[in-house]
This record gives C-alpha cells, structure tokens and sequence, in this order.
C-alpha cells in the first residue's frame, strides 16, 4: 500500500513549485507589495446597509468635507456603461435605483490615505425605502424570480423507469455556500498611462474579464486597458469573475484623476460584498430495483444566485452534468433552476456546482441503502460508470476508471478490514462512535462553454539561450507556471532554469479564459508546446543544415542537438545564436483550440468533456458522544492523475482540495438571516480548517493506468478540481456514526454537518 | 518616542503609538514580507517575532503584528521575515520547499516565522510543540499535510539543538543570521540611551494588554488613542502561591499561565485546557487581566478562573480593591470598575490533590476558535461520596460569564449520581438564557452546556457515571 509517507519518498526527485523559495522567503509580490508610485490614492467602496431597496437619496456632502478624500464616485461617473454582469448584462457597478443585496457597492471613495477613504465613509448617508427581502432560493422559484430560465438533461424515460423499480425514496439535500477565503484578499492597484490608457494590476483569476468589463464602464476600447497579473494568494474561483469589480473601480477613479489608485479590500468587506458558493437545496427522487441497481433517479436543483447572474448560469450547468457523479443510471431527470435572492451575487468556487449536485446523489443513495438496511457502498459500488457508459448529456464514458480507482482502493486499503475495525471500536466504546463512509467521484474537465477551450502562448527565446513564456495562465497557488516552465523545459530539451514564466499580461496575450475549469494547465500547456514547437522546428532545420544530416534525425535534449542518439557539441547556446545570426524567428505564438467537444444546448446533449478524472476516497472519522464534536481518523484516495506530470503538485491539489472539501461539509457555516445580513462575517466566525483539524492521515495513491489521455498535457490529467469534491464522504463518514451511536437519529441531508448539528442530531430523535 | 530594534536596525518613531506594528512595517518600513489577511488575529498571515531581553537572554515570541500596537514593540527585537532570512534558505524555509508546503504561497512566511519562533525557543523539539507552534497559521490551499511534514523535517534538524547557547547553535546552522547575536547588547545599549530605563512618563490613557480584543473591536479608532501599556509591565507578572492561595499578576499571559510550573502542578491538564484557547500567537499576547476586563459572556480565561472562586485586585494609582470575580460582571459588557481602575491580580484558593477540577469548551472548529458554550467545574467530594463543595461556570448561555449559584446549591450535599446530576441540569437550564446567534441556536447551547455539565462529571468519575444513565429520560 502506498502510503503518505511512500509519497513522500518518490517526490523527492520532483520539480518543486518555482515561486517556492521566494515565497518562504517573502519575497513574492502580490498586488499589495508593488511598491506605489508618487501620488497614489487611496480607496473604499460604500456598499448598501440593506438587501433590497430604492435607493432614495445619497448624500455625500459631509464626507467630501473629510480630511484628505479627493473625490466620491458613484454611477454619475460612468462614462461608458455601468453594467458588470458577465454572463447577463444585470449587475451594475454602482447600485443607481435599487440595491439588491448587503454590500452592494453604492459609492467610491478616493482620498490621500486609506485610513482617510474608510474614515469617510462613515460621514455618507443614505436613504433606502426597504422592499422584500428573499433569502431562500425556494421562495424565489417560487415567485418567479429566477436568472434563467430553468434547464433540464434527460436520458431515457423516469417516468415509465420508476414503475419498474422495486424501492422507490425521495427526499430533500441542501449544502450550505462556501466563502473562498483566500487568504490574499481582493485587490487591485491602477495607474494612468499615456493617452488614456490605464494599467491595472490585478489580483484576477480572469485578466481578459477585467480588460473588457473595465474597456465597457470606462467607454473605451478594450486596447486601452492592460491588466497585468503577477499570482495571487489563492483564488478557488472567487477571483474569476468578482475580481473585476475592483479593478474596474480603479480604473474608473485613474480614468477621471490621472493619478494611481489602489483598493485593497479589509477582510470584512470582501466577505461581505463578495458572493461565495452557490447553496443549493434539492429534491431527490431514486429508484433501485430489486438487486440495488439505480433505474431511475430525478432531482430538481433549486440554486440559489444570488442577486444577480454573475457566473451562476453556468455554474447551473454543471450541476446538471454532474447530477449523476460516478454512477450509470439508465433513466435520468435533472431539472436546475437559479434563483435571484437578496444576496451577494454567488459566483465560482472549485467544484463550479458539480460538488452540489454530487452531494445530492450521494444522498439518495445513502438515504436508499438505510432504509434497505444495507452498506451504502454496496449500492455505490453496483452502478459505477463502466466503459462507455452513457452520461445523460449524451458523451459516453471512455476511458472509465471509476471502478478501476474504486476496486483498488477497497483492496489496497483494504476496506473490509477497516469496516471491521470500526465495528469493533463502536462495540467496546461508549462515549466515543466511528463512522466510515466511500466516496467516489467523476468529474468533467473542459469549460462547458466550448467557446472558453481555447488558449495562446508566447515564447521568445532571447539570444543568449534563456527563454521567457507567456501565457493566459494565472498562477493562484496551483502550481500552473511550474507546469508551464516544464512543458517549455522539455519542448526545447533544456534546463528548466532557462525558462522565466512571465507575468499573465492582456498585451501579450490575449482574449484569454479564465484560469478556472482545472483546465488551465492543458489548454496554455497545449499552446505553449504549440509555440515552442515552432521555434524548435526553425532551429532542428537550421541544425539539420549545417550538420548535414536529415532534419527527422536531429533532436534537441539535455541542452544539446543530437544526431538519433549521439550527442554533438552544437549546444543550445551555439545553436540559439546562430538562428539569430541567420536572422531566424526566435519567437512564436502558439495556439490551442480543445478538439472533439461540443454542445448543444437546444438538444442538452453533445460531448462537452475532453475527458473525465475519477477517484473514490475512504473516510474515517470518530465522534465524540458526549460534545458532539469530530475528528477525521483517515481519509484514503486513489485518484487518476493519468500520468502525473508533477507528482509533488498534484500531490498537494489533491489534499488541499480534500481538506477544502471537507471544511465545506463540516465547520465552512455561512449563515445569512431573515434581512439578508451575513452572520458569518469574519474570521472569527467564519472557520476553515486549521492545522489541527485536518485528518490524522491522508493517504493518496497515484491510479496505475494504461490508458493515455492525450488530450491532458503530456497525459497528466487535470487535477484542480476532482479532489475537493472527496471532502463529501466526509459528512456521510460523521453521519454514520451519529447513527452508530443513535440509531433513531433524524439528521437530515443538510450540509455543512456542524457541532450543532451533530448534537442535536445525537440527542434528538425522528 | 518609541524605540526598539526592527530585524538589523534601530528605530525611533513618533507614529501614533496606536498604529498596529504590521501597518509600520508593511507601509512606513516598506517590509511587504508580512502580510495581511485579516487584521483580526484569526489566520497568522503577519506573524512576527517579538524579542525580549531578560537579563542577559533574549526569549522570542510569536505574535500577530495586526492586533499589536506600536507602543508594545518598545524595547522590543521585532523579527519579521526580511530579518530572518540568510544568505541561503533557513532549513525550515528548506523544509517547506522540499515537502511542497506552499501553494499560493500567501499564508507562507507566517508560517516560516512561527516555525523560526518555535527554533529560538526554550520548548522540546517534539512534533507536538512544533506543530503546537503553527496552530495560528491558517493556509487555505495545502491542507496541511505537506507543513506537517515539513515541521517533522524541522523538529529532526533541531533535535540537536544545545539549549544552553541555542542562539549559537541557530545561527551555526543557518536558522537565523549571525545578527541575532549581537541583540541583546543592542537592546542593552537602547536602555541605556533613554537614561537607563525604558518606562515612560504615563498619561491618561486606554490601559491596553495585549490588545488582542481591543484591535478586533476598534481598530480605526485603536490608532489615534493613547496607550497605557500593561502587556510588558514587569510588576503585573507573576504567579506564586502563599498560604493556600495562588496569585497571578494581570499581565500573564495564556500562554505564560500554561507554561508555569506552579498552574502546572495545580492544574495537571492545563496544558490540554489552553490548547483550546486561541492559538499561540494569541496566547503569547493576550492577558488573563484582559480577558476578564473585556467582559465576553464566553471568555475562556473568565469562565476558567470563575470555577475556583477567585478574586480578583483592583488598583487605581495604588489605590486597591478586592472583588470575587463572580460579582465584576454587572450586565452585558459592564463591569463594577471604574475607567482609571485596572486589574492588578486574581488570586484563588488552590484545589487539593483530592479535589476535581475540569474546563469543557466546544465551538465550530475544535481549536483556534470562540466557545459555542465553555464551561468549568470545581468539585470536593468527601470520603462518603457526598458532594461539599462545587462551583460550576458556564459561558455563551448569558449576558455575562456566568457563575451558576443555583445548580451548585443543587450538587452540595449531594452524592455523585446520575439522577441527581440530572436534577441539577434542570436546575442548571433554569439559570442560563443563552440567545440564538452564529454560534448557535439557544436550543443547542442549552444541550451542549448539559452535555458539557455531564462531561465534568463523566471525566471525574469514569467509572461511576455512565452516560446512558444521564440521558435516560
């Protein structure tokens, strides 16, 4: 069995992330390090006090007068449109007639210092004639206030599949939203340039976002704007597309001051004004026949948006396609709806809805196997995805190993054995119970806008051998420029030292996607390999001609140009020079285009995924009876990496996005009331997991396949994603030993599983 | 003029004595290794080290510069992470690069100056204490488990570490720059200059401890507000018994309280008590005296010292007063203390090795957090089993933190068994009105603080009470 601790010794060869050593060492610059340039200003959004309302008057009069504050933007100052909505154009920059959520922003203030611009903030007053307030997304379908209009993927016929099934549950799921908390906040710091055009440093997921949200409020062409992103501490979606706000507002104050402008968000704010997670509550409807495989399952999403679109269309989407996990069910009716509510627009968060609906399967089939009196895993493990198995949006599963990563991991792990153990701790202890649950996942890799699956690079490479490479990629932490400096390393058969990744840049390259979907390493790895590709091509002709031998038996490795296997002595330095002597392109743009996807959404069916990743995790926790509080004994994953191109970086997304999922289901409490005010507003009250709350072991073992993905760079597969969603066996691993311990327990599919929750759920009866 | 050593140099400043230590360093020092995260002292992204010269010795703590007024770095070595890097990586950065321990990299340096804290400090070079050290670091991308390793890593390297000159050692192996040695004779020297004593001329101002609480609550108007400090005062430091009675000093810290032979010996599981309070950067700064004065209905520290009937001293210019604490909450945040009064000491009767003694808290995430409920218990039993003496606290279940007079009328006189336990719950529920809040419902508060009155006793007599018994209806 390979262990953590195995891990540990076959990463020791790996290519560690390239911003380590700056970032033990603090010299990584985020947006908040630049150092400023004389004259900048300072800013502080005024958001709405309350979550739904016409906004009557605002009075700004008193704190123009504040010591040091320049100037008071509001909509009034929006030369081109004030409109941010990405998807939908239906979210304002500044609130004009109504605000819709807590935390709108309403005004900008600009002042000398940023204590001054929060200081006045305090001095604006503003009247706003309250409207109702709905909070929950059910009331809202139910009044009609939906984003869309609602969506529905079907495969074959539930109706006729339930009369055939033997059991038949239905039920209600809901998972609370999730606050990305990256632990940098929102930022952005701009400055003018000449004739108009404004550079923003951005702390975006999305630079193109932000280039053209910032071109359509400023009223000028997208040319003018350049957004300019070094990394950013942690993004998880939350800096997709609610970065731009920010980068947006100052650029609006530059455009009409000339003179730099940073916003930094305090942390209470950025919770407040940003949206998180979609929450989710749904209906389920599952039905098995008489050998426990799944004819039939229905479930309808009710999503809740927020107060505007904002990415929740999409997010939808996903739910849709995810409706079904790792499972082949034969009859299949998702229906989602997104409803507007009278809180912060929610937006991406790692999983982008494919988590919520996960969490709805799994409890269907949990629900199921309890009342059939049988392991739940006995369920899962019948109706796994097997080869070419339809998806209910038509693609086939290919390449399938979902049972592959399930049947390893119950016999690497051994899971009869830890079954057994957890019988036996439950029989001799009183106080304490433990609860073990599986949890497999499938999840689709590619934007499921086909549009969005496309990418460019940039690579010069300079005269003296070094290489810079530019690509739309964002580095937020998953280790995507290591990966790039990789692929460029081994394209050119060089030192990895040669290549600098440069910062993402709209002027270098552009009409990029957002780095989101786990896809940003294949579609800006592809085209970088793309560009290199070109430039290597020059040099191996060039190296073909003057070593007189034929162009297909040279090659470039280990920073020298050999003849099949024989090396010479024209190394990359002689050779890089030499192209430039002869006056050779030393440059290239490389594109990406992913084949084969499409989708059509008249039809919802199409083959929208270059591919699936596929897992299944073991988790164990132990409950303490008495204080209804939790710890996490072990979580065991197999995951399909493909092949691992980084194991060291996989390794890592892989229990970061665990832990991320289990805070998800277990402490990550947002709690919203009747008014729409975040009650979880801080850290303090808002918890993510510390150090001492993660599970004593995580084991992580790297699928052993032969199955080659060639539409995953160098055949690593996208690993951004998949892992969070094991985070959701955790709430059926502390669920199971509530009822270990109280078999009469009434503890509904209601995620996060908080203390409070377990307690009651302990002591409570049905 | 505040004065102290910031890394390699000496500084003099007239910024407000209120301006938290991270705003100094990040924007008048332009030292931007330090981050911020959330300026409430809950993630440990601008994590610094703080020296004190004792005698001749420097002892170095971690702390959060973002809840740490510039008053309280006077005479101070402030450590940040500019001045903790060498010319090659420290073996802890060294650790957390080859085990993979930064992603985004933002959390990173807190991590690495906690980690460099626990180096230079006089603790065990055990995992535990390493790990114990970064308990105030939140990292939202790796999950942890590559910073175990890395702390693993860490403790082998030190575990050859000569405690007697330890600052030698560290900075022979690269842990530190040669720098370090030369600080206390620096500080020694910035005594000297300010005319042999850093003391200075006290004015009418907000007493501050640690301001763990205080730059949480009003850290806009924090900045411009001047400051008596309390944290640093030597004559508020000390913990000693006399005469059956323990005295703390109001300065001692959480942190100072649980490393204390004497608490130690009293309270053998204090250790364990004080793992579930903050962290220990907030330990190293947060004060007993302000944990009581900052009145939270669930103060850890309030509702710990409530058990052993303490009573605490107050002073006002040398003018004193003794109170039991039981009797300084008045209301919701009101306490019977005027605004020129400060708390100068606590003091209990110490249990006997025969009494019981234990603290419960439960919040959303086990540690690193605020109590849903806390609560702790005092018990003498006689030899007939008969309960003779009890005090019970309970935090979160009121305006106050409360002293439970009616259920530890209910216990005395009592013999320890579950249906008189259960009777006194009903007589606990009766006293407490816990409200419903982002902690909890006032149903599960009410739970959970049965559940924790059940586990005082459950954890006392293991084998005479059984939770079964208790719940049975």
């Amino acid at each position: 069995m390979l262990t953590t601790q195995t891990n540990t010794e076959s990463l020791k060869t790996v290519m560690k992330n390239r911003d380590s050593h700056s970032h033990v060492s603090g010299k990584s610059i985020y947006v908040d390090d630049i150092p400023v340039r004389i004259g900048t200003l300072y800013a502080a959004v005024f958001s709405s006090p309350h979550a739904h309302g016409k906004l009557q008057e605002l009075n700004l009069s008193e704190a123009k007068q504040m010591p040091g504050v320049v100037r008071i933007f509001t909509h009034h100052d929006i030369l081109g449109e004030n409109q941010i909505g990405g998807i939908i154009p239906d979210e304002p920059l500044f609130a004009e007639h109504e605000v819709h959520y807590q935390g709108q922003p309403i005004a900008l203030v600009i002042a000398d210092t940023e204590a001054n611009a929060r200081e006045a903030l305090h001095k604006i007053k503003v009247d706003i004639a309250p409207l109702p307030i709905i909070v929950d997304p059910r009331e809202a379908q139910a009044k009609g206030e939906l984003i869309i209009p609602p969506r529905s993927f079907r495969l074959g016929d539930t109706a006729a599949a339930f009369e055939q099934c033997t059991y038949i549950f239905e039920g209600t799921a809901e998972t609370a939203g999730q606050e990305h908390l990256y632990i940098e906040g929102q930022g952005a710091y701009a400055y003018p340039m000449e004739n108009g055009s404004i550079r923003i440093a951005s702390s975006t997921q999305g630079p193109t976002a932000l280039q053209r949200t910032a071109a359509q409020v400023l009223g000028i062409p997208m040319h003018q704007i350049e957004v300019d992103v070094t990394r950013l501490g942690g993004g998880f979606g939350g800096k997709e597309d609610q970065a731009t706000t920010w980068g947006v507002m100052a650029a609006l104050a530059v455009q009409h001051l000339q003179r730099p402008v940073k916003l930094i968000l305090h942390r209470m704010d950025d919770m407040k004004m940003t949206g998180k997670r979609n929450p989710y509550t749904s209906d389920y409807k599952i039905g098995l026949d008489e050998n426990h495989r799944i004819l039939a399952y229905e479930a309808t999403y009710y999503q809740n948006a927020g107060a505007a679109a904002d990415l929740s269309p999409a997010i939808m989407e996903r739910t849709l396609f995810h409706a079904n996990n790792s499972y082949f069910i034969p009859n299949v009716t998702a229906t989602a709806y997104s409803c507007r509510t009278n809180i912060p627009p929610n937006t991406a968060f790692r999983g982008f809805g494919g988590p919520q609906a996960m969490f709805v399967i799994e409890a269907a089939i949990d629900h199921a196997a309890k009342a059939l009196q049988i392991d739940t895993n006995i369920i899962q493990r019948k109706n796994l995805l097997t080869e070419n198995s339809e998806f209910p949006y038509g693609q086939h599963a290919k390449d399938c190993e979902a049972k592959a990563c399930w049947d390893t991991a119950t016999e690497q792990y051994d899971l009869k054995k830890l079954q057994q153990e957890v019988a036996d701790f439950n029989a001799q202890n009183e106080l304490l119970k433990k609860g073990l649950a599986l949890m497999p996942i499938c999840f689709g890799i590619s934007f499921t806008k086909t549009s969005m699956n496309q990418a460019r690079a940039l690579v010069h490479v300079y005269h003296d051998g070094s290489v810079g490479v530019s690509t739309g990629a964002v580095e937020m932490g998953q280790g995507v420029n290591t990966k790039m400096a990789q692929v460029a390393a081994h394209a050119f058969g060089i030192s990895i030292e040669r290549i600098k990744i440069e910062t993402t840049n709209t002027t270098r390259v552009a009409n990029t996607s957002p780095s989101a979907a786990s896809a940003t390493a294949d579609l800006n790895g592809k085209a970088l390999l793309n560009a290199c590709q070109q430039i290597k091509d020059r040099f191996l002709e060039l190296a073909a001609r003057r070593l007189k031998v034929a162009v297909d038996d040279v090659l470039l490795k280990n920073e020298c140009v050999y003849i099949k296997e024989e090396k010479t002595d024209f190394t990359w330095k002689k050779l890089v020079m030499d192209a430039f002597l002869e006056r050779l392109n030393l440059s290239a743009k490389g594109h990406y285009a992913t084949p084969v996807i499409h989708f059509d959404k008249a039809k919802e069916k199409g083959h929208p995924f270059a591919y699936h990743v596929y897992g299944t995790a073991i988790i164990t926790a132990t409950l303490d009876c008495v204080r209804g509080t939790y710890t996490f004994d072990s979580v065991k994953v197999v995951h399909d990496f493909g092949a691992s191109m980084n194991r060291m970086i996989d390794l890592g997304q892989t229990e970061g996005g665990i832990v991320q999922g289990i805070g998800w289901m277990t402490m990550e409490e947002l709690l919203y009331n009747k008014d729409g005010r975040l009650l979880s507003n801080a850290l303090s009250t808002y918890k993510i997991p510390d150090i001492y709350s993660v599970p004593d072991e995580v084991s992580v073992q790297f699928l052993r396949t032969d199955n080659r993905h060639d539409l995953a760079i160098f055949h690593s597969k996208a690993v951004g994603e998949p892992p969070l969603m094991y985070g959701i066996g955790a709430y059926f691993a502390v669920r199971n030993a509530i009822l270990a311990f109280n078999p009469q327990a009434n503890v509904p599919f209601s995620a996060p599983i908080t203390p409070e929750k377990v307690l009651m759920g302990l002591y409570g009866s049905k | 003029m505040i004065r102290f050593i910031l890394n390699q140099h000496t500084i003099e400043t007239t910024h407000p004595e209120g301006l938290t230590v991270l705003d100094f360093v990040r924007y008048q020092q332009h030292l931007t290794g330090t981050k911020i995260g959330c300026r409430e002292g809950d993630c440990g992204a601008c994590t610094i080290l703080v020296g004190t010269l004792k005698d001749t010795q420097m002892t170095y703590q971690s702390m959060t510069s973002c809840l740490m007024p510039l008053k309280n770095a006077h005479g101070k070595h402030i450590v940040t992470i500019e001045g903790i890097n060498c010319e090659h990586l420290t073996p802890i950065q060294q650790a957390i690069v080859e085990e993979g321990g930064t992603q985004c990299g933002f959390c990173t340096v807190g991590f690495v100056v906690s980690l460099t804290g626990f180096s230079l400090s006089q603790k065990s070079a055990t995992y535990e204490n390493a790990i114990a050290s970064i308990d105030g670091n939140i990292c939202r991308c790796t999950g942890y488990k590559s910073l175990e390793r890395a702390a693993d890593r860490i403790t082998q390297s030190l575990q050859h570490k000569n405690q007697n000159q330890s600052l030698e050692w560290l900075t022979t192996k690269g842990f530190i720059p040669k720098y370090f040695e030369q600080i206390p004779q620096r500080l020694l020297a910035l005594y000297q200059q300010a005319n042999g004593s850093l003391q200075q001329a006290q004015q009418k101002a907000v007493y501050v401890g640690g301001g763990t609480d205080l730059f949480v609550q009003r850290p806009e108007a924090m900045v411009h507000t001047p400051i008596t400090p309390l944290l640093d005062q030597g004559t508020l430091k000390y913990i000693y018994a006399e005469e059956g009675n323990c005295y703390i000093g109001g300065a001692v810290t959480a942190e100072e309280l649980q490393d204390n032979a004497l608490m130690q010996q009293i309270f053998p599981d204090i250790r364990a008590y004080m793992k579930l309070v903050s962290s220990t950067p907030i330990r190293n700064m947060g004060t007993i005296a302000g944990n009581f004065v900052n009145a939270s209905p669930i103060g850890d520290l309030t509702n710990f010292f409530l058990a052993l009937d303490s009573y605490i001293v107050l002073n006002d210019s040398g003018k004193r007063r003794e109170l039991p604490l039981k009797t300084f909450y008045l209301g919701y945040k009101k306490l019977d203390k005027t605004a020129t009064e400060y708390i100068e000491a606590i003091y209990f009767k110490i249990p006997q090795p025969t009494d019981y003694f234990n603290f419960e808290k439960v919040c959303k995430r086990t540690h690193l957090d605020i109590a849903s409920v806390n609560s702790s218990c005092f018990l003498q039993v006689n030899e007939d089993g008969i309960i003779t003496q009890a005090h019970i606290s309970a935090g979160g279940v009121g305006p106050i933190p409360m002293y439970l007079e009616q259920t530890r009328k209910a216990l005395i006189g009592q013999k320890v068994h579950a249906d008189r336990l259960q009777h006194a719950n009903k007589i606990l529920q009766s006293e407490i009105s816990p409200i419903s809040d982002a902690r909890g419902s006032a149903a599960y508060k009410r739970l959970l603080l049965r559940q924790l009155f059940y586990a005082h006793f459950l954890t006392f007599f293991p084998n005479k009470i059984n939770l079964k018994a208790l719940i049975a209806v």
